[in-house]
């Protein structure tokens, strides 16, 4: 039987070190609900996602009470919205109504995120996929609870550079339309190199098309039960360092394992997976720069960082695996800075810069996320950040993304809040040098010759 | 049968278990075991109890508990026991 150390153990995560299934995202197919008439679609799109999902937010507050663990979001994600309006939607405006519709089938349900107003462009656009990505600064401008999400990139296909090219024009026009915001609508607005079909986690979250007709898929977090395993560990070899992490991301996973599967089995939807990403807070001692800093790094972005995310990120997936039957996602350590404390830390420090996070990316499982940059970035520049973060994806088998945040008036050094669990940045610098004629170009970059594996 | 897991927390007095097992009895709620000790000067005690008999809802339970900790000063809570067993046995 459990003993009451094992008892005072979790609830010591729990109430102390920020404990908490991050999210329950439900994960709905919309492709049924495809219609040459748009008020057809979109009365379709409303009764799918208010049925299927209207137990959602009950179930997971009835668990959240049983087992004493926060769940802290409950949400949805749909099919890319390019796909089921492309029959419907003549026009960028068209588009708008089905975000519409989306929002008001969030706030009916109680969620407080619906991803998948999304189009996958990796090799190319289609006429549908093209009046999706120019809606989206107006899509996210007119909606509260509305992601948006573009794969314009991956390993097998290479890299769609029309769309780069485009989005950047897309990040910066969000960013205007919703300047009295400090350009929040970038905040729910990813840009993807090999996006996964079953991502619960937000702003890049979509229901694939190779998923089925309804699906749960959980993220689990705990950086902060990280980062105290760890104390106690202080001054150990990596050997220690690294069971200590493994051994804990397997408790961190056990509790998501637990809350899938009784979430599928009250709300008799099949479990998908567990994401075992480390999803940091803006709340103090839930960073994953607090755990740099207890491996011996006096701040996140000093020599040995990346070194320590590699580990991190292996170490977690090492030990997550083993606790749970289905794993995916994007699974990795994620290091956005407006959310994680000790990165803001770190930036306003001058101890991280854009360069070194883009280095990080290369090693974890997510992009520069949640950046803060200048309102007066050039799309090119933008568009250029973007294709350095693809690149990586793309060559080395994994997801990137950028969110960035091009903050309308705003220079660097300011602050920006974005409020909740988004968090507030410091606007960082960018690289000021032109790369205008090398994003002009047009066209694709071919698929990267170690993805020929047939 | 699914048990429960009661813990208490809090600064040690008087009376405290028998408040929560009157509770409890009146409720009709089995207790199968009982344990306690000091963590850094504060009173852990954890029960294991069966609920299946008791009239009111989880919930109810478990409201109620955590009224009665606010009344005598300490923290109680109710869990299912699974998340105890998930976490710390394969």
């Amino acid at each position: 039987m459990i003993n009451i150390q094992e008892v005072i153990e979790t609830n010591k995560m729990i109430e102390q070190e920020n404990l908490d299934v991050r999210t329950i995202t439900l994960g709905i197919s919309l492709l049924d609900c495809a219609d040459n008439n748009l008020d057809e679609v979109n009365r379709k799109i409303f009764e799918k996602i208010t049925t299927a999902a209207k137990d959602l937010v009950a179930t997971g507050k009835a668990i959240e009470r049983e087992y004493g663990i926060p769940i802290v979001n409950k949400r949805i994600s749909v099919t890319p919205v390019s796909l089921v309006g492309a029959a419907a939607c003549k026009c960028p405006e068209d588009y708008v109504t089905m975000a519409q519709t989306l929002d008001r089938a969030a706030k009916t349900v109680g969620v407080n995120f619906i991803g998948g107003y999304s189009a996958l462009v990796s090799k190319g656009m289609t006429f549908g996929d093209k009046n999706l990505i120019k809606s989206i600064p107006r899509a996210l401008s007119v909606t509260d609870r509305v992601c948006s999400s573009v794969n314009v990139g991956s390993t097998k296909t290479g890299i769609d550079m029309d769309a780069v090219k485009l989005l950047g024009e897309i990040i910066l026009e969000t960013a205007e339309l919703t300047k009295e915001r400090d350009s929040l609508g970038c905040a729910k607005l990813v840009v993807f190199c090999n996006a996964p079909d079953d991502n619960p986690f937000m702003a890049g979250a979509f229901h694939g098309i190779t998923e089925g007709d309804a699906i749960i898929n959980v993220g689990v977090s705990g950086p902060g039960v990280v980062k105290t395993a760890l104390q106690n560990v202080r001054g150990a070899d990596f050997g220690t360092l690294c069971e200590t992490i493994k051994a804990t991301a397997f408790k961190i996973t056990r509790v998501g394992q637990l809350v899938a599967q009784e979430a599928s089995k009250r709300l008799n939807i099949p479990f998908g997976i567990i994401d075992l990403s480390l999803a940091p807070t803006p709340a103090v001692g839930d960073s994953i720069a607090e755990i740099f800093q207890e491996m011996g790094l006096e701040q996140a972005g000093a020599p040995g960082t990346t070194a320590a995310l590699a580990l991190l990120n292996d170490q977690v997936k090492k030990g997550g695996v083993m606790a749970s039957s289905y794993v995916g996602g994007l699974s990795g350590a994620f290091i956005p800075v407006s959310e994680d404390q000790g990165m803001i830390h770190a930036v306003q420090a001058g101890a991280l810069t854009l360069e070194k996070l883009e280095a990080m990316t290369c090693v974890c499982s997510v992009g520069l996320d949640m950046i803060a940059i200048p309102g007066d970035t050039k799309a090119t520049t933008i568009s250029g950040i973007i294709a350095d973060e693809m690149a990586i994806g793309m060559v080395n088998q994994k997801t990137t993304a950028v969110r960035l945040i091009p903050v309308i008036g705003k220079k660097v050094g300011d602050m920006v809040e974005f409020g909740g669990l988004l968090g507030y940045a410091p606007v960082m610098p960018v690289n000021s040098f032109r790369c205008d004629d090398f994003i002009n170009r047009g066209g694709r970059i071919p698929a990267p010759i170690h993805s020929f594996r047939n | 049968m699914k048990k429960t897991i009661i813990t208490v927390v809090g600064k040690d007095r008087v009376g405290i278990i028998a408040k929560v097992c009157t509770y409890l009895a009146n409720n009709r709620v089995n207790i199968l075991d009982i344990s306690q000790t000091i963590v850094q000067g504060y009173f852990n005690m954890m029960m294991v109890v069966d609920t299946n008999d008791a009239p009111k809802s989880f919930e109810d339970l478990a409201t109620e508990l955590e009224q009665i900790g606010e009344e005598i000063g300490v923290i109680i809570k109710a869990q299912h026991e699974d998340i105890f067993n998930k976490m710390h046995r394969i």
